[in-house]
């Protein structure tokens, strides 16, 4: 194939990655797009096998990782999502890596000049840094997600500065490696080092709640990644899919933050959380609360004309999707009006929540944005908030608290509030939340999943 | 006279562009698919799978092929693991006719 065709070819794959994009506009043409994603990766990896020579070996690790990747995907659970992300950030970042390496190794195979030029320098150092802080961040979200790492935020003193002074170093050996007349791979490899490092230290202050802004984050710099190759091997295709990738990162990155009211520059900075544990805001004596049963919730729902239900990440530790499910059916069989609000950063990475009720074959009409549902809230006559908190928290509209100007779903607006929560504990952000105590609240101590099996069958 | 133009100022150009481009296709993805938007950018990320095979593709095995063999492997993962568990989410939003029989 000529250089001509096998860039048209690229083109037409570049193209098929926006309509797989512009595709998820809505659920009805998202199978399409993703159909339209699989084809331009087919003529990208079809046309790129056509200037290759290994065949045997490629094609050979591309079944083996086909395999692998389609029995993760499989058999992954869908409360497992945010981890199985993370994962897969993570192989992005390190065969960004692996491949820089190569390219330094052996530029000629990819089309690069014997002696590289600083230009080409500059950017392989670009997509080697993102990709080995990709890999290394990820991991550490990944053991953060998968509980094999407590969420807690890890802070020393002077983290900043040491995170200052290894980027700076890093830049330093970065200059030796562009200016070196022959491929200094001391340079290279210590750059690189450095890079692995940076990523572990700059994750490890994030805290749990601020997941779903780390895995946007990452999302995005794995795109970016992409991009860097893309620029160091000189192809377009590879820097329009990551520049995808990376915008779509930073967006979600940004309405996550919004969502929390935080400034994105303090999630980076992390330590949210660290402090939040004796912050709570309280005069410190026990006020009091009404507890109830599943039965009384469950009568409380029934007589009820309309129900909203607000999940949190607690119904996605106690796998209880399905039994909520249920609750929706035999609600709507007695003529309930049932509904759910997502708050955007329910559960632990971006439209979790919404994975999770779809996967209970709950219809997707059902299921409203904040600010689809929050003005109905007032003329709602139950809401069941299960293993949510900090997102259904009125202090978010009293100036002073930590959590103002956080936007909050208005369930304290609704006629009876009902809460299933395990205990009085405070949520993520260490709040105390004034919801629970209101007159007109219910409190259902106990595991989500086991409290809304009860309430189906009282109802 | 104008000389030729260097080819990394095409490919800023390029870049520029589609950054855009995702802005804009980006801020219409409904926030209910936010979830299956990550999964498949991440099997679209995965398009480095190109530059791992050409870094396993020279003929003459040397230790950087058997890097670019690792990669090819680990972006494959990717690939295969994005796409369909993409798919397997987004068929889920698909079962919305279940509210008959309630």
């Amino acid at each position: 194939m000529s250089a001509d065709l096998i860039a048209l070819a690229y083109l037409v794959a570049a193209v098929f990655f926006i309509l797989a994009l512009k595709g998820l506009s809505s659920p009805l043409s998202a199978r399409r797009g993703n159909v339209f994603g699989m084809v331009g990766m087919a003529i990208a990896v079809g046309t790129t096998l056509t200037i290759t020579e290994n065949w045997a070996l490629i094609l050979g690790c591309i079944a083996i990782g086909g395999i692998i990747g389609s029995i993760v995907a499989q058999r992954v659970q869908m409360t497992a999502m945010p981890e199985l992300v993370a994962f897969m950030h993570s192989l992005v970042g390190l065969a960004a890596v692996f491949i820089a390496i190569a390219a330094v190794n052996n530029p000629v195979s990819f089309g690069l000049p014997e002696i590289l030029p600083t230009g080409s320098k500059l950017e392989l150092f670009l997509g080697t840094f993102i990709g080995a802080m990709t890999w290394s961040g990820s991991v550490i979200a990944f053991l953060k997600l998968s509980g094999r790492m407590s969420g807690a935020p890890v802070v020393f003193s002077g983290q900043h500065m040491v995170n200052l002074l290894l980027a700076l170093v890093m830049i330093g050996f970065g200059l030796w490696f562009f200016f070196s007349e022959t491929t200094n791979w001391t340079a290279f490899i210590a750059m690189t080092a450095i890079a692995f490092l940076l990523g572990f230290l700059i994750i490890i202050p994030i805290g749990g709640a601020d997941m779903p802004v780390v895995i946007s984050m990452l999302n995005s710099y794995s795109g970016w990644a992409a991009a860097g190759i893309g620029f160091s091997l000189g192809n377009p295709m590879l820097i329009i899919a990551g520049s995808l990738v990376g915008s779509s990162g930073a967006i979600l990155s940004y309405i996550m933050c919004k969502a929390m009211n935080r400034p994105f520059l303090s999630v980076i900075l992390g330590g949210f959380g660290s402090d939040g544990g004796s912050q709570t805001v309280g005069d410190g004596t026990q006020k009091s609360y009404r507890s109830g049963s599943a039965d009384d919730a469950a009568f409380l729902m029934s007589n009820a004309d309309s129900v909203i239900i607000v999940p949190g990440y607690g119904l996605a530790v106690a796998r209880a999707q399905h039994a909520v499910n249920e609750l929706a059916e035999v609600l709507h069989q007695r003529g309930v009006n049932v509904r759910f609000a997502i708050h955007p950063v329910a559960g632990r990475m971006p439209g979790h929540m919404n994975v999770l009720l779809a996967e209970a074959e709950i219809p997707y009409e059902q299921v409203l944005e904040m600010e689809e549902i929050n003005s109905d809230f007032s003329n709602t006559d139950v809401v069941l908030v299960l293993g949510a908190n900090d997102v259904v928290n009125p202090a978010a509209n009293v100036p002073g608290s930590p959590i103002y100007g956080m936007p909050i779903l208005d369930a304290h607006k609704a006629r009876t509030v009902i809460v299933v929560k395990r205990s009085m504990a405070a949520g993520y952000a260490g709040l105390d939340n004034d919801l629970f105590y209101m007159e007109k609240t219910m409190m259902v101590f106990g595991d989500a999943k086991k409290v809304v099996e009860d309430m189906v069958k009282a109802v | 006279m104008i000389g030729e133009i260097d080819p990394t100022i095409i490919h800023l150009t390029v870049f520029v562009l589609a950054v855009f481009v995702g802005y804009h296709v980006v801020w219409n993805v409904t926030p209910a698919l936010h979830t299956p938007l990550m999964s498949v950018t991440n099997a679209i990320s995965s398009i480095i799978l190109v530059g791992a095979m050409l870094a396993a593709g020279p003929a003459e095995t040397d230790w950087g092929v058997w890097l670019g063999a690792a990669a090819v492997v680990l972006a494959s993962i990717n690939v295969f693991g994005g796409f369909l568990v993409t798919q397997r989410m987004l068929e889920m939003f698909r079962k919305k006719d279940k509210k008959g029989n309630a």
